[in-house]
């Protein structure tokens, strides 16, 4: 596996990462499609994943928890928006609490499209990011919002070069 | 990678970079960070008239880049820069999970397994 690409676009709110595997398209299909194959990947080694729903077909879900170094379970769902096995899968990606839904991190979309060429199959992953919701709270975390924010600016409008 | 782009994202990004083409229009997002310029300040800092100005900061503002204060009688820009640098910061922390996911795809598909090779 090489990362042969990757964009972050912060105003976009999207990360896009792009990966070569040297395996047919259907065969890296399979690390999405068949529950055990994600669970080996899905969470880190500290907070293995376990699918308890797995339904990848157009408004489906998938649900799962991730059980961390001390027992306790992170609930998540996604919901499936298109795919079209081997080459595209579009997922919305939420957290759920255990006792109804809490808002800790922000709801993801992610779209994976794999294609295939006679010797490898690279794989695109774009996460877009919802807008946090109370970023309208004043002065919480300005100060080293701004200085992060000046240089970042700067790196983007270096490089945005749109003619 | 137009997929599942809806309208609305589709026409933001094209927002964000219709108002990002435009040198002026970049130089106002840097002097804007501070907040303290108003419109007709930005007015004379460049070769063109304040309504050429209020245009460009227009289209800034409808791409979410910057927000419009009235003060007064002056109309304060300011750069959107919280919304970016929170953005930032998720995009570190995401790609590092993304990362260390596609090492262990890469792991598990190094495996042989069911003959499937």
């Amino acid at each position: 596996m090489t990362v042969i690409g990757v964009d972050r676009d912060p105003i976009a709110r999207t990360l896009t990462i792009v990966a070569e595997f040297d395996k047919p398209a259907e065969r890296v299909w399979q690390v999405w499609a068949d529950p055990r194959q994600l669970e080996r990947w899905w969470g880190p080694p500290t907070y293995p994943a376990t699918v308890v729903d797995h339904d990848l077909s157009e408004g489906g879900r998938v649900t799962y928890y991730m059980t961390g170094p001390n027992g306790e379970k992170l609930h998540a769902w996604w919901r499936i928006t298109s795919v079209d096995p081997p080459r595209s899968l579009t997922f919305e990606e939420g957290n759920a609490g255990d006792s109804g839904p809490n808002d800790d991190p922000p709801t993801t979309s992610i779209k994976v499209r794999l294609v295939e060429t006679p010797e490898k199959t690279t794989m695109t992953i774009t996460c877009k990011f919802a807008p946090t919701a109370d970023k309208a709270v004043p002065g919480a975390g300005t100060e080293s919002g701004m200085r992060l924010a000046v240089g970042q600016i700067d790196a983007i409008l270096a490089t945005t070069t749109v003619s | 990678m137009v997929v599942d782009r809806t309208a609305t994202e589709e026409r933001h990004v094209d927002l964000i970079f219709r108002a990002l083409a435009d040198r002026t229009r970049r130089d106002v997002i840097r002097r804007a960070m501070s907040g303290a310029l108003s419109v007709s300040g930005l007015a004379r800092l460049y070769p063109m008239s304040t309504t050429a100005v209020q245009k460009h900061v227009a289209v800034l503002e409808e791409a979410g880049l910057v927000h419009l204060t009235r003060r007064g009688r002056r109309l304060l820009v300011q750069t959107e820069i919280d919304t970016v640098a929170e953005a930032q910061v998720l995009l570190s922390e995401f790609e590092r999970l993304w990362r260390d996911r596609l090492d262990r795809i890469g792991d598990l598909l190094a495996q042989p397994e069911n003959g499937d090779r």
